[in-house]
C-alpha cells in the first residue's frame, strides 16, 4: 500500500519557508503514513511508473530531442533537449527507462554508458552558454558497470558531469523519479534544488549490492534498504532532498497525467523562485547546500560544523526577498 | 594460499612476521627489507600496498608534514546496524589502525612546492569514503585555495561508505564543488591512484586531476569484480581494470614507480609555477 499525503497545500502560515505556491511536502509529518523501505524500492521499480520521455511530454511544450555525445554515439539511456515550460525555453536531461521489456532492452535499462553522461555535459553546457534553466531527471539502477564502460571512462564521466554541474552557472532543478541509483544519479543531480517524488529511492548502493556486501546475501537486501534510509521521507529528513513531490492515492503508476501535473506545478514554482537569485548567490548557495552534508565530531574544535538550512531559508535569505 | 617454497627448505622457516611472499614472483622477501625497499619487491618491483603515514614519508620533503584537521571523527548519520552498529565499527578500525579514519591531510612542501597533501589509507575500513574523507578533503581544497598552495591527493579506495548512505554520497558532489573553486582559481590539483582504487572514489577526485598518476599494477575501475561479473558475465581482456589498461585508454597521464613520485610530483608542480607570472601559488 502506498501513502495518502495529506497537508499539499499548506500556507506559508504553517512554515516559515514554504513557498504559498509550492504543492510540495517540505516535512515528513505530512506524510500520513510512510511506506516501508522496500515497498518504496518496488514503487519506484515499478515498470510501470512514469519514466522520463513520459513525463516530458506531459510538463513541457514543444520538446526538441538532440542526441549524441558528439564524440562516440547517442546513449538512448540518456535523453535531452529543450522544451518549453510555461512558455520559456528550459534545457531537461533524463535517464530513461523503458516501459516494457523491449524497450528496457534498447534503453539499457536506463543505465548510462560514459557517453551517456558525455552527452548530459554537452547540454549542460548549452544551458549555461545560452543562460536557460536546466532540470534533469534521474532514473537509473546505476550507471552501466560493464566493461565497455569502464574501457571508456564510466567514473571519469560520471566524475566530470558532477563537477560541470557544481560549477555550471544556470540555475538546475533535479527530480529524481524513481531509482536514484549512487553515481549514476549524481551524475545528474547536482542542483539547486533537489526534488524527489514521494515514492523514489535515492542510494548510494543498490539494496541487492548492500546486502551481498555486509550481509553476505543478496536475500537480505530487504534489510538493507531499511537500514540504508533510501525513501523519499528518509531522504528528506536527511537533507538529501528538499522537498517531495506528492504522488497519487494508488503511486505514480496508477495516473501519469496527475503525477505530472504535480511535477509541473513544482517545477513552475521552483523555477519562478530560483530565476529571481543573482547568479553569484546561486553559486554559492549551490556550494553550502552540498557542502552541509556529513555527520561529524571534532572533539577539542569549538565550532562544529553548522547544520544543514533548508533550501529555502538559505535561498530566500540571499534573495533578500 | 599455497606457497611454493625453494627447494630443501620447510614452511616454518618464514614465519610471517618475518617474511612476505611476492604475489607477482612467488619471491620470500624478509620484511624489513621489503619495508627497506618502500614495500615494492625487490626482484620483480611488484608494488604492495603502503600504508598513510609512510606513503607521507616517501612523498613530502624531510619534515616538512604538518598533519592538519587531525581530530575529526564520523558520526552515525543514519544509525546504520548490519551485523554490528556502525560505530562500533570505526572504533574497531580506529583500535586496530591507530588511526582517526581513512585519511590523512596537512600541508607540506614537495620539492619546495607549498602543497596541501591528502593521502588515503585502504587499511581503515577499506578505505571507504564517509564524511570525514569528504570534510578532511574539502578543507584541503579551501584551504589550498586560500594559501593558493597546490593540492595533491592519493587515492586507496573501495569507493563511498555504505554504512553512511546518501550522506556518503553527496561527498563526491562536496568534495567536487571545492575542486571546481580550486580549478576556477588555476591552483593545481595532482590525482595519484594507487591499489586499490575503485567506486565513488575513482568516479569523483581521482578522475579529474590536472595530472594524474597511478603506481604499476593498480586496481582502478569503477566497479566492483563481483558488480561486472555479476550483471554483465563476460570474459574481460587480461589486465583489465589495472593501471597500465587505464594508461593505454587515455585515462592516465603517466604510470609512476613509488620510488620516483616526489620527484616526479615536484617536477610537474614546479614546471606549472614557473609557466606563468600571475600564478602566485608559490609562497
Ligand atoms: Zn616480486
Amino acid at each position: 500500500m502506498l501513502d495518502r499525503i495529506t497537508g499539499t497545500k499548506r500556507t506559508v502560515e504553517g512554515n516559515g519557508h514554504l513557498p504559498v505556491d509550492a504543492n510540495l511536502i517540505t516535512e515528513p509529518a505530512q506524510l500520513v503514513s510512510r511506506v516501508s523501505a522496500w515497498e518504496a524500492v518496488q514503487a519506484a521499480r515499478n515498470i510501470q511508473r512514469p519514466h522520463t520521455l513520459d513525463v516530458i511530454g506531459r510538463v513541457f511544450d514543444r520538446f526538441n530531442e538532440l542526441h549524441g555525445d558528439r564524440g562516440f554515439r547517442d546513449d538512448p539511456a540518456i535523453v535531452g533537449g529543450i522544451a518549453d515550460l510555461d512558455g520559456r525555453p528550459v534545457v531537461i536531461v533524463g535517464e530513461q527507462k523503458g516501459a516494457s521489456t523491449e524497450e528496457n532492452i534498447a534503453r539499457n535499462f536506463g543505465m548510462p554508458h560514459p557517453e551517456g553522461y558525455r552527452k548530459a555535459m554537452r547540454l549542460y553546457r548549452l544551458a549555461e552558454k545560452f543562460h536557460l534553466p536546466l532540470i534533469t531527471f534521474i532514473d537509473t539502477p546505476g550507471a552501466y558497470p560493464g566493461p565497455e564502460g569502464e574501457e571508456r571512462g564510466q567514473a571519469e564521466a560520471i566524475a566530470q558531469s558532477i563537477l560541470l554541474m557544481a560549477r555550471l552557472q544556470t540555475p538546475i532543478i533535479v527530480v529524481i523519479l524513481g531509482e536514484g541509483g549512487s553515481g549514476g544519479a549524481l551524475a545528474l543531480g547536482v542542483g539547486d534544488v533537489v526534488l524527489a517524488l514521494q515514492n523514489a529511492i535515492y542510494s548510494v548502493i543498490s539494496p541487492e549490492g548492500c546486502a551481498a556486501i555486509l550481509w553476505r546475501s543478496p536475500a537480505e537486501a530487504e534489510r538493507a534498504a531499511k537500514a540504508m534510509r533510501l525513501s523519499g521521507p528518509d531522504l528528506l529528513e536527511l537533507g538529501v532532498v528538499d522537498a517531495l513531490i506528492p504522488e497519487p492515492p494508488g503511486g505514480a503508476h496508477t495516473d501519469h497525467a496527475a503525477t505530472a501535473a504535480a511535477i509541473r506545478t513544482a517545477l513552475a514554482a521552483q523555477l519562478a523562485k530560483l530565476e529571481r537569485v543573482p547568479a553569484a548567490d546561486l553559486m554559492s548557495a549551490r556550494y553550502e547546500r552540498f557542502r552541509a552534508f556529513g555527520a561529524l565530531e571534532e572533539p577539542g574544535v569549538t565550532a562544529p560544523p553548522p547544520a544543514p538550512d533548508s533550501w529555502w531559508r538559505r535561498i530566500v535569505k540571499r534573495a533578500g526577498s | 594460499m599455497r606457497l611454493r617454497m625453494p627447494f630443501g627448505r620447510k614452511p616454518n622457516e618464514f614465519p610471517s612476521h618475518l617474511w612476505t611472499q611476492c604475489p607477482s614472483c612467488n619471491e620470500m622477501l624478509f620484511n624489513k627489507q621489503l619495508a627497506r625497499n618502500l614495500n615494492v619487491c625487490t626482484k620483480c618491483e611488484h608494488h604492495f600496498r603502503l600504508g598513510a603515514r609512510e606513503r607521507i614519508e616517501l612523498l613530502v620533503d624531510k619534515g616538512s608534514f604538518h598533519e592538519q584537521d587531525a581530530a575529526l571523527t564520523s558520526g552515525d548519520p543514519l544509525g546504520f546496524t548490519d551485523s554490528k552498529p556502525y560505530p562500533e565499527r570505526v572504533a574497531a578500525a580506529q583500535t586496530k589502525s591507530g588511526e582517526k579514519d581513512a585519511i590523512i591531510t596537512g600541508e607540506a612542501t614537495i620539492g619546495d612546492n607549498p602543497v596541501i597533501l591528502a593521502v588515503m589509507d585502504f587499511e581503515f575500513m577499506g578505505g571507504s569514503m564517509g564524511a570525514v574523507v569528504g570534510e578532511k578533503i574539502t578543507r584541503a581544497a579551501e584551504r589550498a585555495l586560500a594559501e593558493r598552495r597546490a593540492l595533491v591527493i592519493v587515492s586507496a579506495s573501495g569507493g563511498a561508505r555504505m554504512q553512511e548512505g546518501t550522506i556518503a554520497l553527496m561527498q563526491m558532489a562536496k568534495i567536487l564543488g571545492a575542486l571546481a573553486r580550486l580549478d576556477q582559481a588555476r591552483l593545481p590539483y595532482v590525482s595519484v591512484i594507487t591499489d586499490p582504487t575503485t567506486g565513488g572514489v575513482l568516479a569523483s577526485y581521482a578522475s579529474l586531476g590536472d595530472i594524474i598518476v597511478a603506481e604499476p599494477g593498480a586496481l582502478i575501475r569503477f566497479s566492483g569484480e563481483r558488480v561486472t561479473s555479476g550483471t554483465v558475465g563476460e570474459k574481460l581482456p587480461t589486465g583489465f581494470g589495472k593501471a597500465e589498461f587505464l594508461l593505454e585508454r587515455g585515462f592516465l597521464d603517466q604510470i609512476v614507480p613509488r620510488p620516483q613520485l616526489r620527484e616526479r610530483i615536484g617536477f610537474f608542480l614546479t614546471a606549472f609555477r614557473a609557466a606563468s607570472q600571475d600564478l602566485r601559488w608559490s609562497l
